[in-house]
């Protein structure tokens, strides 16, 4: 079974991003490390690949020449990495974040994509939608159980009042929520071996996609504050303040 | 006047709460049309045209997973009909159906928004909060209509204004082949006490309760303000509590008089979901937390000392 993986690398939040207020674009932080809601994806994905006898290959989009978040997932295992590196990417929206996975996803061949539910720096919390639209196979979303048996894909997938079984034919994709499975840690051997596992660095050109921004931010203005209101410290009363916190609220 | 679509879902056989909040919102821009997406009923009409829905494009789905076949169906009457936008919300079903209408219309989505604007000329824009609400980002839409938005719940307040019960126009669902799922089962999680975005008061706790059994302490504050119980993603993750409770980007938006955060650090993704509450307190032993900057009372100290004080008095008190 051919499972692929999308991973994003993102700004190490340790070391914040910042609003460039001229272009309006995020500036990030040299420093790229794997998103951390794609690890609960890998972990899916070697666990998957250990039952049916798969190979997962990551397929990845980022800023070029940062390959460091993607060798912290070949490291747990991952057999290989696609990149998409192109600077005429930088500031791309989810349609042609999409379009541009779906395009290497389609030329690797797939049996099975797994995708986190959303990125951590991004958040639009659809390109995993979208891909699966473009690549015409299902998105079986917010899954918090995966099974792939003979040539279908099983999953519990979330709901606000609980959870639905849902069910489609491969190939599918499978976006997983994080707290599912808990991801492994590389190991030392791991990371040794990460280095030699095979690459292949993409350009736009290669995948023969539109790149097209079809949103600007125009401003950036301040929210209106919320102002920080008492801060005082317990020294045994402190359930008293807010009590009459309460009592002010009218809750009591 | 525009044409502006609303995107519903049907939940416990009526309307969301969030698509009738989307609705409020495209009833102020101009000619609100809902898309539901659900089995309908008599009642389920009644409810959307008090709201103010004059029409509703009916995508009775059955078994069949929304996301694929009624993203094609709304695909079609938007391709026919040009409303000048589509709203979503940040939710489940919401986004799977908004992504694939996205790719067939070939146009961008934005998500996350907390309110849209639409002006006479045309011209469209989305606002986000960013950096965990201390600005807002002004997008605009940059492509041809329909202008397609998700937004975050709780932006707009739903507000029954009377009407009578809308046109109700039942859609054909096409068949999408493999892009197609089937939804096999549904389990619903048993509700103990009030739900969490109804609710009043909340009283939310975090890792800071030290183990999953202290989280007892956050029900015994609760309970005597019939107040709902929320949680941070740390201890949902680490199984102290069911996902349901969990407040936040990933989690629910809220919205309550008053949020009492117990041994939670105020993280920016636990943030956006609690920050437009009216009253704000804070329990926590770090005097530099970030949650104590959104706090109306923030009081540094160990959940140990001041929740059991708190539980007695309130107990007292009733
Ligand atoms: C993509 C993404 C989405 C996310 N979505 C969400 C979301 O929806 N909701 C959410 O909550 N989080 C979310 N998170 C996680 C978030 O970043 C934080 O990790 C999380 O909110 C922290 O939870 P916490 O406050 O319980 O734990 P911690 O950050 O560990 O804080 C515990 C706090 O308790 C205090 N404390 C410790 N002992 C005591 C004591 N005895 N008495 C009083 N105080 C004490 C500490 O000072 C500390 O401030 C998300 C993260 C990502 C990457
Ligand atoms: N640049 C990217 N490279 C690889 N995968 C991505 C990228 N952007 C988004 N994804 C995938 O899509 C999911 C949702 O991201 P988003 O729509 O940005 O919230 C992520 O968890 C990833 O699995």
């Amino acid at each position: 079974m051919r499972i692929l993986v999308c991973v994003k690398q993102i700004p190490d939040p340790a070391n914040p991003s910042r609003f460039d207020p001229e272009t309006h674009r995020l500036v990030r932080t040299e420093d790229q490390i794997l998103d951390d809601t794609d690890r609960y994806g890998v972990e899916m994905g070697l666990r998957l690949a250990e039952a049916h006898e798969g190979t997962v290959t990551l397929v990845s989009m980022g800023p070029v020449g940062r390959a460091q978040g993607i060798r912290q997932a070949l490291a747990m295992g991952a057999d290989q990495a696609v990149m998409i590196e192109d600077e005429t990417l930088a500031g791309a929206d989810a349609l042609t974040t999409a379009r541009v996975l779906s395009a290497a996803v389609e030329r690797t061949g797939f049996d099975l994509v797994i995708c986190g539910p959303e990125s951590t720096d991004g958040y639009s919390g659809v390109v995993p939608q979208m891909m699966a639209e473009l690549l015409g196979v299902a998105a079986l979303t917010y899954a918090t159980r995966v099974e792939v048996s003979g040539d279908g894909v099983t999953i519990h997938r979330q709901t606000s009042a609980g959870y639905d079984v849902v069910t489609a034919d491969l190939p599918a994709l499978v976006s997983v929520t994080a707290g599912v499975v808990e991801p492994r840690y590389p190991t030392f051997r791991g990371i040794m071996q990460a280095r030699q596992k095979p690459t292949e660095t993409l350009e736009v050109s290669d995948l023969g996609v539109d790149v097209s921004v079809g949103q600007e931010v125009i401003s950036v203005v301040p929210a209106p504050e919320r102002t920080a209101g008492v801060v005082a410290e317990d020294e045994g009363e402190g359930h008293l303040l807010i009590l009459e916190k309460l009592q002010e609220a009218k809750v009591i | 006047m525009s044409e502006i679509w609303a995107f519903c879902e049907e939940t416990d056989g009526a309307p969301s709460t969030l698509g009738l909040e989307l609705l409020a919102k495209a009833r102020s821009l101009g000619e609100p049309t809902v898309l539901y997406a659900g089995g309908g009923s008599a009642r389920a009409w009644e409810t959307l045209g008090s709201h103010g829905a004059v029409r509703v494009l009916h995508f009775d789905h059955g078994d069949r997973l929304a996301a694929a076949p009624v993203a094609a169906a709304i695909a079609e009457q938007a391709n026919e009909q040009t409303p000048a936008m589509i709203l979503f919300g940040q939710a489940y079903t919401d986004r799977d159906v908004a992504g694939r209408l996205a790719v067939r219309l070939g146009l961008p989505v934005l998500s996350n928004a907390v309110d849209v604007t639409l002006e006479a000329d045309g011209t469209a824009t989305t606002r986000h909060e960013i950096s965990g609400g201390a600005e807002i980002a002004v997008a605009a839409f940059r492509a041809p209509r329909p202008h397609l938005a998700i937004v975050r719940p709780k932006s707009f307040p739903a507000e029954p204004v009377g009407g009578p019960p809308p046109e109700v126009v039942p859609m054909e669902i096409p068949d999408v082949g493999g892009a197609g799922a089937m939804v096999t089962e549904r389990h619903a999680r048993e509700r103990q006490g009030p739900d969490l975005e109804e609710a009043a008061v909340i009283v939310s706790g975090g890792r800071g309760l030290g183990a999953a059994e202290h989280y007892s302490m956050v029900e015994s504050v609760a309970a005597p303000l019939g107040a709902a119980t929320g949680a941070t993603r740390a201890i949902v993750d680490a199984g102290w509590v069911p996902y349901a409770k969990q407040v936040g980007q990933t989690g629910k938006t809220v919205k309550p008089d008053v949020y009492i955060a117990c041994g939670i650090s105020g993280a920016m993704q636990h943030l956006v979901g609690m920050k437009d509450a009216k009253t704000i307190i804070a329990i926590n032993k770090d005097p530099d937390a970030p949650i104590f900057t959104i706090s109306d009372l923030g009081i540094v100290g160990d959940v140990h000392k001041v929740m059991p004080k708190l539980i007695e008095k309130l107990r007292e008190s009733r």
